[in-house]
């Protein structure tokens, strides 16, 4: 029986995950080095791997800020009724809840070159739709529950009292963030942008809707595979996608040690007294 | 500091937690904040410190209305429940927190925190971070904290609440005297009385968002204001029914047919009974006889239960005191009992003990 389980597990590992890799490899490398390496050169490729790299760097730094500062006012904020942050608590993830392709709809829906965002947008020169700005709304919309997800409970668990002392002390509310609540809520915050790097990199629906998949214009590396595969470029898919794909392997071993680290934190301060 | 507080309200929501506060406190006072759970004695702390902001009413820190005053303008010292120590800095960190805020320059925060942790017996833990304390430490800690910006005011919230009952007997004493090296004006809340009565200089009680009584502690526990407050300062017997007393002709004065008059409470504090052999000849007829009915030994006192006639009393008897046993018939003597009621508060006393000796021989 035991032996069985075991068996099973191997089996479904090799045939959705080193079955899966060991054809994007064989895939990438079809024509050996040089043809990896003009697949990722390409102009197309390379302008790709900019729009991602300009979304990923946008959308991560929108939403730590953000995501701070929101979950910094749903915690402590006074001013919200007692009954409104459980509502707020379930609209944050609304993006886990909805298909992002539905959250695509709905930027287009709101900012398209016919409503009246869109032409109020227009009319400095901006388009949203079909271009980088939507596509950064787009994969900020769907990724801000990270941050605000990881750093919530902390803020919770920590309370207000340390920070009511440090004011009681004449420390300013931006020196007790630094000082007091910051240290706290570092590790969280970082582990809330790993989450939203990987998934700004990987996110394919919402952004496939906004952008309208226009080559060496809104193509990210994630939509540019899609098109890869669409026209039968083996290679080009295949290199493009090893790429991806070791970048979110080094960012789960990144979040691996960033867990571990949490993890002695409180162990630390849970084992109190024992010294 | 001098502190007054006018009609002070709060509400939370629809709830009222502080109904119509007022009280003032002289300068180098150390006031106890006394009262059951819930009844706003934190609530009024934090108003006092900028906390939380109050619904209606005055808070005058020094004669100058503090309401519109931020936490760090007022220069109150806090110490919370839980300690609140900043858990990533060692104990220095901690105590020169407030210092540095204050920019005093490195040498002089240096000097001030080794001194005030030297004062607290907290020298050996300068280095350590709050995991490593005992709790009796982190209180310690807490306390230098608050006190390295020499703060004008000092108020404690239930200080001594999560250290056991050896350690917080001790700690309260050292309090008492640190506070009073420092001159500060300190208001502390708790729930235990015997610390109240030990601490404070002065006690103010509070239940249901209003203050029962202002006063010594002397003067609370002999001559409570109240009903609420005989009842809640110290154990006391309380006659649930009425009963005629020998030497309490005034009793009657309350009963009506088989209840007391609305509103009436009688209490007997244990030290106000006295237990005398049956045989006793001073102001034998002061007392009346009384059986004893249990008898529990207390590590400082005996405990003992008797019965007057329909009447359950208990009082606590030194241990050099002579021993009874249960059985025991004793001659029972009531010196005073007080009585609340809605046309007005007395203690009254044995009026047979004042008759002169020649009376009854
Ligand atoms: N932030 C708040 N929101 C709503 N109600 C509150 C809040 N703070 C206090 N209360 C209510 O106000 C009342 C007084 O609370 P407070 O904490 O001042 O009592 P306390 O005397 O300090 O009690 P304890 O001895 O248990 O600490 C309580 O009924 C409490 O539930
Ligand atoms: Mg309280």
């Amino acid at each position: 029986m035991r032996k069985l389980l075991i068996s099973a597990t191997w089996f479904l590992f090799i045939l959705i995950i080193i079955f899966p890799i060991s054809f994007i490899v064989t895939g990438a490398f079809e024509e050996g080095w040089s043809g990896f390496i003009e697949a990722l050169t390409r102009p197309e490729a390379l302008h790709a791997m900019k729009i991602s790299l300009y979304i990923v760097v946008v959308v991560t730094i929108f939403n730590v800020g953000l995501g701070i500062l929101f979950s910094l006012e749903l915690v402590r904020g006074n001013w919200l009724a007692r009954w409104v942050k459980p509502v707020i608590n379930a609209i944050i993830d609304l993006p886990f809840a909805v298909s992002p392709v539905i959250g695509g709809f709905m930027i287009i829906l709101l900012y398209g070159p016919e409503t009246v965002l869109g032409i109020f947008f227009a009319s400095f020169g901006v388009d949203i739709v079909f271009a980088l700005p939507g596509m950064i709304l787009a994969t900020m919309f769907v990724t801000f529950p990270f941050v605000v997800r990881e750093v919530v409970p902390v803020l919770e668990e920590i309370g207000e009292d340390v920070e009511e002392a440090s004011r009681t002390l004449g420390a300013s509310k931006w020196r007790t963030f630094r000082q007091v609540t910051w240290p706290s809520i570092q590790w969280p915050v970082v582990y809330g942008a790993v989450l939203t790097i990987a998934r700004s990199l990987g996110e394919f629906g919402a952004v496939l809707v906004v952008s309208g998949n226009i080559i060496n214009q809104t193509q990210t590396v994630t939509t540019l595979v899609y098109q890869d595969a669409d026209y039968f470029n083996v290679v080009g898919a295949n290199s493009l996608a090893l790429i991806l794909c070791l970048i979110s392997i080094v960012t789960l071993l990144v979040l691996d040690g960033l867990k571990r680290r949490q993890e002695v934190l409180r162990s630390e301060h849970s084992s109190e007294g024992s010294v | 500091m001098n502190i007054q507080v006018k009609d002070l309200y709060k509400n939370f929501g629809d709830f009222q937690a502080i109904k119509g506060v007022d009280f003032s406190i002289e300068e180098g006072k150390l006031v106890g904040l006394l009262g059951p759970s819930g009844g706003g004695k934190t609530s009024i702390l934090r108003m006092l410190a900028g906390l939380e902001e109050p619904s209606s009413g005055q808070v005058i820190l020094n004669g100058k209305v503090a309401n519109g005053l931020t936490v760090q303008e007022r220069e109150i010292g806090f110490v919370f429940q839980n300690y609140a120590l900043f858990k990533h800095m060692t104990v220095f960190e901690n105590v020169a927190y407030g210092l540095k805020v204050k920019k005093v320059d490195k040498a002089r925060i240096k000097q001030r925190v080794e001194e005030l942790l030297e004062l607290m017996g907290l020298a050996q833990t300068i280095n350590k971070y709050p995991h490593q304390l005992s709790g009796g430490q982190k209180q310690r800690v807490a306390f230098a904290r608050a006190l390295a910006p020499k703060p004008k005011l000092l108020l404690l919230d239930e200080p001594f609440a999560a250290i056991d009952a050896k350690v917080r007997k001790d700690l309260r004493l050292w309090l008492r005297n640190v506070i009073s090296e420092f001159g500060i004006t300190t208001i502390f809340v708790t729930h235990d009385q015997d610390e109240a009565i030990e601490v404070a200089d002065e006690l103010l009680i509070i239940n249901s968002g209003k203050v029962e009584q202002q006063g010594t502690p002397w003067d609370i526990y002999h001559r409570p204001a109240s009903r609420f407050v005989a009842e809640f300062l110290g154990n006391s017997n309380q006659l649930i029914s009425p009963v005629t007393l020998k030497g309490f002709e005034i009793l009657q004065k309350y009963q009506d047919g088989q209840e007391w008059k609305e509103n009436s409470s009688v209490f007997i504090r244990p030290e106000w009974i006295e237990i005398r052999p049956l045989d006793v000849s001073y102001q034998k007829n002061a007392g009346e006889t009384a059986e004893v009915t249990h008898v529990h030994f207390r590590g400082d006192a005996w405990y003992i239960e008797l019965q007057l006639a329909d009447l359950k009393l208990f009082t606590s008897l030194s241990i050099n005191a002579p021993r009874y046993q249960v059985g025991d018939q004793v001659n029972l003597l009531i010196h005073k009992l007080s009585i609340f009621s809605d046309v007005g508060n007395e203690i009254a006393g044995n009026s047979l003990l004042n008759v002169s000796l020649s009376y009854h021989i």
